[in-house]
């Protein structure tokens, strides 16, 4: 185990953990505009594959992304600007929680019909290919992705093309509120059809972010090297419901439990005192974390609301929203 | 000066802008081997497979993929063979395509054109390969739409499509791609938003877009023989829509009838009749006639077609009436 980059995983994903619990608690006050869709959870999949993608790698994700955009280095403030629509929001107030984009970051978006971002993701990696710049894009969606037709008409393309990205699938095992079990007809939503589009059966414990960050750099590497797509599902277990509003009541307790003994903290944490981290080191991380957050949701949410001009502008490349002279 | 025919011109734009700019790639299904109308004829040949790509049937993954493209720094232009196949890609269309520079607060660009055969035009195509969906697009803020109505302007609007920096629906007319006639030969570029007067005329504006400008020239020509004197205005484009032309030509005029294809319902002939009543009501002398596509899934015997399809006869009639009102 390399402890200095381990620690460095933990620490992200102490950071994502309570930038999510701290949004939670902001809905909950009523502060955050429209809904919001915590990954509380799934915090390894985001750390460990923003680990293996370089800073010119592209990334998109679904509108549980507010950790996958943190992840590839979005600017925290300008996120929590953005969900509690005050100024200097990361989309200036126009895309909310569910369409955090960070394309400084190499973070094309987040997409919140289900679906539609794999095809997408085909045209960036399709792009990379015809001008060849080693480019790789990874697309994150969920187990409930796996029934919609952009998913099965994007993998083909992908596979036909032999195209340099990489499709994640976070199998949380829940498509909104019911049983993924209950909508597909093979055990693994997404595993279980990659043999269809001629690619691997690829499964990573996805609260295992050592796992994630192996699965997924050995996937990209291939995609960068002219080897085509990969489809990788990555289970995880969502903490809370479907979204900030969803109590989740529908999921029995003794299962809940069981995953909340697999939390990717807890596992990430039982590795790093096995390798000799003392218990306080890594409980001050996590205090660290704890600690800025509450303040950069204050500093936020003291700053003005954006000026209402701005619903006019960027519906045009010159800036303006006019149809007609 | 060469003749062309409208797919001819469609060809020779997209190769025109292809040699100009290297960005600029074109995917859709069977394109590489020309396009089932024979739009794409010979791209492959001269730029190799790098820049046409053929697609499996997956709309979805066409517009999706030109929209990706768009977003890493290519121009793409896409294929939707028919224009009734937007419906199997309208999410990526209209809340993907149409959306992103606003909803990422200006952070991506789509510089992307999506084209295809529109319209009926009497070719017994029937209710899911032969309507007139232009006014689908009209209803969704963020595309701009062209529509030409004959090969010169298939020309020179699809390369100021492929130069325009937003996403540009282009709708061409099945029925008009054997349309011959002459085309300039370099650098055709048609500014996107500028109406043309086709033929000028005092008493009474007739407005027409794509299959149905011919329409409105036709029934200018009966119209001529009776003593009424009609102008023809082209809209070439819904998006941006050339309003000042339309509303001063109405000023002139005092009358005006919109001849659209899509179904009348609400197709993009309300909005010119707005238009009107909202600024241009005290010049009016009698109210804006509408003729429209029927508001019927289209038919495909050719005698059903006719009753419902624009013709010069019904535009003509409508005109008539308008200019005999009190």
């Amino acid at each position: 185990m390399d402890l200095p980059d381990e620690l460095e995983l933990y620490r992200r994903m102490c950071f994502l953990r309570r930038f999510e619990e701290r949004v939670d608690m902001l809905y909950r006050r009523g502060l955050v505009h429209g809904p919001a869709h915590l990954g509380l959870g799934q915090e390894a999949v985001a750390v460990g594959a923003a680990a293996v993608l370089g800073p010119g790698d592209f990334s998109l994700g679904t509108y549980r992304g507010h950790a996958h955009a943190l992840a590839r280095g979005a600017p925290p403030d300008a996120v929590l600007a953005e969900l509690l629509g005050r100024q200097g929001g990361i989309c200036q107030g126009k895309g909310g929680s569910m369409h955090i984009t960070s394309v400084a970051h190499g973070y094309y978006g987040s997409y919140a019909i289900v679906g539609a971002h794999l095809p997408i993701a085909c045209g960036l990696a399709w792009a990379a290919k015809i001008r060849r710049t080693g480019v790789v894009t990874m697309c994150f969606f969920g187990d409930g992705t796996t029934n919609i037709g952009a998913f099965h008409e994007a993998v083909n393309l992908a596979a036909v093309w032999r195209l340099p990205v990489v499709f994640v699938c976070e199998n949380n095992w829940y498509m909104e509120y019911t049983p993924i079990s209950e909508v597909i007809p093979v055990p693994l939503p997404a595993a279980d059809r990659a043999g269809a589009y001629g690619l691997d059966r690829v499964i990573v414990d996805g609260n295992d972010v050592a796992a994630v960050r192996q699965v997924l750099g050995a996937a990209v590497a291939a995609a960068r090297d002219g080897h085509g797509p990969a489809l990788v599902e990555a289970q995880t277990y969502r903490l809370k419901g479907h979204s900030a509003a969803d109590g989740a009541a529908y999921r029995p307790a003794e299962e809940v439990a069981r995953w909340r003994e697999r939390d990717p903290l807890v596992l990430a944490r039982a590795g790093l005192v096995a390798a000799g981290v003392s218990v306080q080191a890594l409980d001050d991380i996590d205090a660290q974390a704890k600690a800025g957050l509450a303040d950069l949701a204050q500093q936020v949410l003291a700053r003005p609301v954006p000026e209402p001009a701005g619903a006019w502008t960027d519906v045009w490349s010159d800036g303006s929203w006019q149809w007609r002279n | 000066m060469a003749e062309l025919t409208y797919r001819q011109a469609v060809a020779a734009a997209l190769a025109q802008e292809m040699a100009r700019d290297d960005r600029v790639v074109v995917l859709g299904e069977d394109v590489a081997s020309g396009g089932v109308f024979k739009t794409t004829a010979g791209l492959l040949d001269r730029f190799g497979p790098d820049r046409i790509w053929n697609t499996p049937i997956s709309e979805q993954a066409i517009a999706g993929a030109a929209m990706g493209a768009a977003m890493a720094g290519l121009r793409p232009v896409a294929e939707i063979m028919f224009a009734d196949f937007y419906a199997t890609c309208w999410d990526q269309v209209a809340n993907e395509i149409a959306k992103v520079r606003y909803m990422t607060g200006g952070q991506i660009g789509m510089p992307l054109v999506l084209r295809g055969a529109n319209g009926s035009g009497g070719l017994g195509f029937g209710s899911q390969h032969g309507q007139s969906v232009e006014n689908w697009a009209m209803c969704v803020p963020g595309l701009k739409i062209v529509s030409p109505s004959g090969p010169a302007e298939a020309f020179g609007l699809l390369a100021a499509a492929i130069r325009d920096d937003d996403p540009v629906l282009v709708f061409e007319h099945k029925a008009l791609y054997g349309r011959k006639e002459e085309v300039p030969e370099s650098e055709h570029v048609l500014p996107l938003g500028q109406a043309r007067t086709v033929k000028a005329g005092g008493d009474i504006t007739l407005v027409g877009l794509s299959i149905t400008v011919g329409a409105c020239l036709a029934a200018a020509a009966e119209l001529a023989a009776e003593g009424i004197d009609a102008e023809v205005l082209d809209l070439r484009t819904l998006v941006p829509l050339d309003a000042a032309a339309v509303l001063a030509s109405v000023r002139r005029t005092g009358r005006l009838v919109v001849a659209e294809e899509n179904p009348g319902q609400l197709g993009w002939g309300a909005a010119i009749a707005a238009l009107a009543a909202e600024e241009a009501f005290d010049d009016l002398t009698a109210p804006v006639a509408r003729v429209s596509g029927g508001n019927v899934p289209l038919p495909v015997a050719a005698s059903l077609e006719a009753e419902v399809d624009v013709s010069a006869a019904r535009v003509a009639a409508a005109a008539r009436a308008v200019v005999k009102h009190e």
